[in-house]
């Protein structure tokens, strides 16, 4: 009963090319989506408004990242920009009066719009030059924002979220945020893993490895480089509109601002370049870990082990983050998906460690 | 009239202390092709380190050489420890690591020493040079001279027998190997010596402005210098510098006013974006030509 490939033999192509093949991993989606949906009734509001709540949307935000980074290999260091420009179209379009479904579509080809001017300097450079030129249009979009009150709504300002509803349910209380935050994950989600098996995946990933040897094979780079950065803009647009309404739910430029972009591309890789579990654990791991380092170390310094100024402790989050960082990239390169791969593997076919293939 | 010399010669200055930081930048990558986008923060610590030293009470004259020796071997750690496993690795972990690095570095200064501004008084004094009617910073032209005189010594000390092992291990590093120059040791003096330019610009920012985190930001311009000036070339440093250093003083001069600050960001983002969309590999650069 342990052993988990018991019984599971493919005879239809289409059963063996499914999302989850393994009745094992299938149970375990299903048990962790049933453990998401109950959430609020067994969480009290602290947990799920501070840590699960955050942790959902970024986690939708570095999917919508690894699809551009990971699959399709453009470095993107200004999607917070992306992001921003969802945030602050949706809430001056539901100020206009639009309902709130269309101006999360709006948010999202708004950003999407925005975001493949980002990719006009992917079509020219790549590697390192596209790094600098994505980091020169974040600070370009951050200034418009800043400086131009019709968005921002003046400088220094805050631009409260209006109350919206979705399909008739009233955004008010935290669970129908929560839910709301849920559903768009899951949806992004499930746009990432079939991505990969459609014909434009597969262009992704080719124009990934190489966009001349692409190019010879008949994928259009320029079409498919602009359509991942449309592609991922959107998402990413519609995240940053969610994050706004269902999470800060008051919006200043600072944000979106540069260290949230690097913060996103850290996510993404100790989650593990291109993987949809190394969205979610990157996301969790990135946010919650420097928090609970430096409880443990006020902690520590509270009950007097270790005697740390109060200037130093202000700092010990800035460190632990970049710490970890350089810590992953030199000890574990692929992320953390590959270290939840490593133990799937040893567990699918334990006891039996033989049969491994 | 005097208003634009003013800006000119101000901002040419100002951009001569940032092609200083940007030095540091362009030696790693001549030699390694790693862009190390720590060095802002490599240049808050060099800061650190001398304000650390002169607070012991140790004499600036004594202090600046030192903290110059202690961050030559701090830039050799750096290589040995974090760079050399990344090699062969793709651009964006090199990217991502040297990011973390400045991450990591701006807590730890602040967090061990203090988060206020530090004064750091080299003796030359705030009253401004005014020369016809033009008034000139006397910290910027002071550091103007030593940014000219740190460029011009890293143009010559390419011409000796270390710099020419530089040159050839920047050219190829398989051949290099083949010719028997060890190009580990090559690239590890490389971050020596760019933190010895570290410790140069940080002295002279942080006489300006204070010695804290911000010095960090620095990368910011000087990312435009080497990216205006060509990645790989100590002549684009120079001139990089000028020109990010002219614009970014001329522009805000004048346009400031109508639209309520913080252009320089402006100028400087669009310098990058320009020259990446136009001839990305800089004034004076050297192109890659890429196979399939």
């Amino acid at each position: 009963m342990f052993y988990r490939l018991a019984g599971v033999h493919h005879t239809r192509y289409q059963t063996a090319r499914g999302l989850w093949p393994i009745p094992a991993d299938r149970w375990q989606v299903l048990f962790l989506l049933l453990l998401a949906l109950l959430a609020p009734f067994f969480l009290s509001n602290l947990y799920l408004g501070s840590y699960i709540l955050p942790w959902l949307i970024w986690s939708a935000a570095a999917l919508s990242l690894t699809l551009l980074m990971g699959t399709a290999g453009q470095l993107h260091f200004g999607f917070a920009a992306v992001m921003a420009i969802g945030a602050y179209s949706s809430i001056h379009l539901v100020r206009l009066g639009v309902p709130f479904e269309l101006a999360l579509l709006g948010a999202g080809l708004t950003a999407a719009v925005v975001g493949s001017l980002f990719g006009m300097a992917a079509l020219r450079v790549k590697g390192l030059y596209l790094v600098m030129a994505t980091l020169a249009m974040q600070y370009l979009v951050d200034w418009v924002i800043i400086n131009v009150p019709a968005i921002s709504g003046g400088a220094q300002a805050t631009l409260r979220t209006p109350d919206v509803s979705f399909l008739f349910l009233p955004i008010d209380t935290l669970a129908a945020r929560y839910y709301l935050a849920l559903g768009w994950v899951v949806l992004v989600t499930l746009f990432f893993l079939n991505v990969k098996r459609t014909s434009f995946g597969r262009a992704l990933v080719a124009i990934r490895d190489k966009d001349f040897a692409a190019a010879v094979i008949g994928v259009d780079p320029f079409r498919t480089k602009l359509a991942a950065f449309f592609t991922s803009s959107f998402m990413g647009g519609v995240t940053g509109a969610i994050l706004a309404f269902a999470f800060y739910r008051a919006v200043t430029p600072e944000q979106f601002s540069f260290n949230v972009s690097i913060q996103l591309v850290a996510m993404v890789l100790v989650g593990g370049l291109g993987s949809a579990i190394g969205g979610f654990l990157g996301a969790g791991f990135v946010l919650l870990v420097p928090i609970f380092l430096t409880n443990m170390v006020t902690w520590l310094a509270a009950i007097g082990w270790i005697a740390v100024s109060a200037n130093l402790i202000a700092h010990v989050p800035l460190m632990i983050y970049g710490a970890l960082i350089i810590g992953f990239l030199l000890f574990e390169p692929l992320g953390l998906a590959k270290i939840y791969d490593n133990i799937r593997k040893y567990f699918l076919v334990w006891p039996f460690r033989h049969s491994r293939s | 009239m005097y208003y634009f010399a003013e800006l000119v010669i101000n901002g040419a200055l100002t951009g001569l202390m940032y092609s200083l930081v940007a030095l540091g930048f362009v030696l790693i990558y001549k030699s390694s092709g790693v862009p190390n986008l720590a060095a802002g923060a490599v240049v808050m610590v060099g800061a650190y380190a001398v304000w650390l030293l002169t607070s012991y009470g140790l004499p600036l004259y004594f202090s600046i050489p030192l903290s110059a020796a202690i961050m030559f071997v701090l830039g050799l750690l750096t290589e040995r420890l974090l760079l050399r496993r990344m090699v062969g690795q793709p651009i964006i972990m090199v990217v991502m690591l040297t990011l973390g690095l400045e991450i990591f570095l701006r807590g730890l200064g602040p967090g061990l020493l203090g988060a206020a501004p530090k004064p750091l008084n080299l003796g030359i004094g705030l009253s401004p040079m005014i020369v016809g009617d033009i008034f000139i910073n006397r910290a910027y032209f002071v550091g103007g001279i030593v940014a000219l005189l740190m460029i011009g010594s890293a143009l010559l000390f390419f011409r000796t027998r270390l710099g020419t092992k530089l040159r050839a291990v920047s050219d190829d590093h398989v051949s290099s190997w083949a010719v028997g120059i060890s190009v580990e040791r090559a690239i590890g003096v490389s971050w020596g010596l760019a933190g010895i330019a570290a410790v140069a610009a940080g002295v002279l920012w942080g006489s300006v402005q204070g010695v804290d985190w911000t010095l960090s930001m620095l990368l910011f311009p000087a990312v435009a210098v080497v990216i205006l000036g060509g990645i790989d070339s100590i002549w684009g440093v120079l001139i990089g510098g000028l020109i990010v250093g002219m614009l970014g003083s001329i522009i805000p001069g004048y346009v400031d006013q109508i639209v309520g600050g913080g252009t320089r960001d402006v100028v400087t983002s669009l310098i990058i974006l320009i020259t990446i969309m136009i001839r990305p590999y800089g004034i004076f650069g050297r192109e890659d030509i890429e196979r399939i």
